[in-house]
């Protein structure tokens, strides 16, 4: 599983970031995940892909307990995820999420947007947490837009100050949910090289994606879900080229076809 | 019904007074309603029904009953019960819960108005529910119901006038106590019903004021499909 056939040459441990087993999950009776394995470990790049309704984005909510789940357990970095409000605190503070609209708060500055969780949470002082944040700010391109407000941005911009303001909490692990769906065409590539950035510099990383170009450049691995259920798993080579699975090639080949 | 200019400045010292009791009674009674109502709005957004219940109930109370009957029963049936209050007091109290019952249904809407996207980038940054509602939900409820609680605002002021029943002399029962012993009615309440609008037609041009200090409209979804 430890294969990496693009550029990105970051080392993965063999620490798990993230242990989800037996993971099932019902709306009502509905059962939208049905008994995933699934582990991620330190460095490494996952995709997740499916069809719409496959509980890609249910999978992932269900590790920052953005969902809740009935059966089975989640381990991240040692900590189990259960209704313990400390576990869920501190899972909380070492996940980032990345939301496909965004999620910025209209209320407060860009930069605002960035201090606020850190001097919460980890009491950082207002001149620290600033400090933090413009060098977060910076590296998505974007620290001369830091006094203004989430609205005067366009979405490429606003989708960038949303991924400094998770990184400002320096997590070890980062989620992104479709985080280009909601953009213009022209706005994606922004955000995608970002993202890659980010990879570059060992950040492990889960992003549910039909980026399959993005994909292929910086996953370590990819996942293809469907009903609920993780039908193949490779790396990204493999995974593209020569998918063993029969629903797998079906969505490919209509995902890749334009 | 002739309107002199010498009964006007004659009525009028007695009549400002009235109006300044009237002003008071408001602005204490606007300040402790948003206070209380902010706090029934917030304790009706819990997820636990044994907490939410209480505040239901009074909510329910409220708003079944008329405010005329609420400040006769803190003014004539609290005392029965060892809590006297002057008549001031017990008109800012009625006005108070009665207004803090209605603006907690406005601010709760306001809470539900915010999308669930910002409660869930806030918990997933590792912000906890308490900051989450301080910082982030309850700024933005409060910015979205500003139309609505200013409304309310205006609506107290009118409704103040009823604490006249308990012989609060605030403006109209100066006007009334005025009318009665000159027989003016005509002037007196016509004078009386020009200062109540010279107070809330401003009020009501403040209030669009502070809509748009806030911005009100533009704190709408990020993601806008006609502004891209």
């Amino acid at each position: 599983m430890i294969m990496i056939s693009n550029d990105l040459s970051a080392p993965i441990s063999k620490r798990e970031i993230v242990d989800i087993r037996e993971l099932s999950k019902f709306y009502g009776t509905y059962e939208v995940l049905k008994k995933v394995n699934f582990t991620v470990r330190a460095g490494e790049r996952v995709v997740i892909c499916g069809p719409s309704g496959s509980g890609k984005s249910t999978l992932i909510r269900c590790i920052n307990r953005l969902e809740k789940f009935q059966s089975g357990n989640i381990v991240v970095d040692g900590v189990p995820l259960d209704d313990n409000p400390d576990n869920v605190d501190t899972i909380r503070r070492e996940v980032g999420m990345v939301f496909q609209s965004f999620n910025l708060f209209p209320h407060l500055t860009v930069l605002e947007n960035c201090t606020l969780a850190p001097m919460i949470t980890r009491k950082l002082s207002q001149s620290a947490a600033e400090k933090l944040a413009f060098e977060l700010l910076d590296r998505v391109q974007i620290a001369n837009q830091a006094k203004k407000y989430p609205m005067h941005l366009s979405g490429g911009q606003q989708q960038r100050v949303a991924i400094a303001r998770a990184l400002c909490m320096k997590p070890r692990l980062m989620l992104f949910d479709e985080p280009t769906s909601a953009l213009d065409p022209e706005m994606v590539t922004e955000v995608l090289d970002v993202i890659v950035d980010l990879a570059k510099e060992g950040m492990t990383m889960i992003c549910v994606t039909h980026e399959m170009g993005f994909a292929r450049r910086v996953a370590s691995r990819v996942a293809f879900i469907s009903e609920g259920k993780i039908l193949e798993e490779a790396d990204p080579d493999t995974f593209f080229d020569s998918p063993k699975h029969e629903r797998t090639k079906s969505f490919l080949s209509r995902i890749l076809s334009h | 019904m002739d309107f002199s200019v010498s009964d006007t400045i004659e009525f009028m010292p007695r009549l400002l007074w009235g109006a300044l009791t009237t002003i008071e009674i408001t602005l204490l009674s606007i300040v402790l309603a948003m206070a209380l109502g902010l706090l029934l709005a917030v304790v009706r957004s819990s997820s636990s029904k044994m907490v939410t219940l209480p505040a239901t109930i009074f909510v329910d109370l409220i708003r079944g009953t008329p405010l005329l009957l609420q400040i006769f029963y803190i003014y004539y049936v609290l005392p029965l019960a060892g809590v006297t209050l002057d008549a001031f007091t017990a008109g800012v109290i009625a006005l108070s819960m009665n207004y803090a019952a209605y603006l907690s249904e406005v601010f709760r809407s306001g809470i539900v108005a915010v999308p669930a996207g910002q409660r869930e980038a806030a918990w997933s940054l590792g912000i906890p529910a308490r900051e989450t509602m301080t910082r982030v939900v309850l700024p933005q409820a409060v910015r979205l119901v500003i139309p609505s609680v200013g409304n309310y605002f205006v609506s107290l002021f009118k409704d103040s006038a009823l604490v006249s029943v308990i012989a609060l002399t605030e403006l109209m029962r100066a006007g009334q106590l005025l009318a009665s012993s000159t027989f003016k009615h005509f002037e007196i309440f016509t004078i009386v019903a020009l200062i109540y609008l010279a107070i809330s037609y401003p009020a009501t041009w403040l209030v669009r004021w502070v809509e748009r200090y806030f911005k009100i409209g533009k704190l709408k979804d990020p993601v806008d499909p006609v502004r891209h």
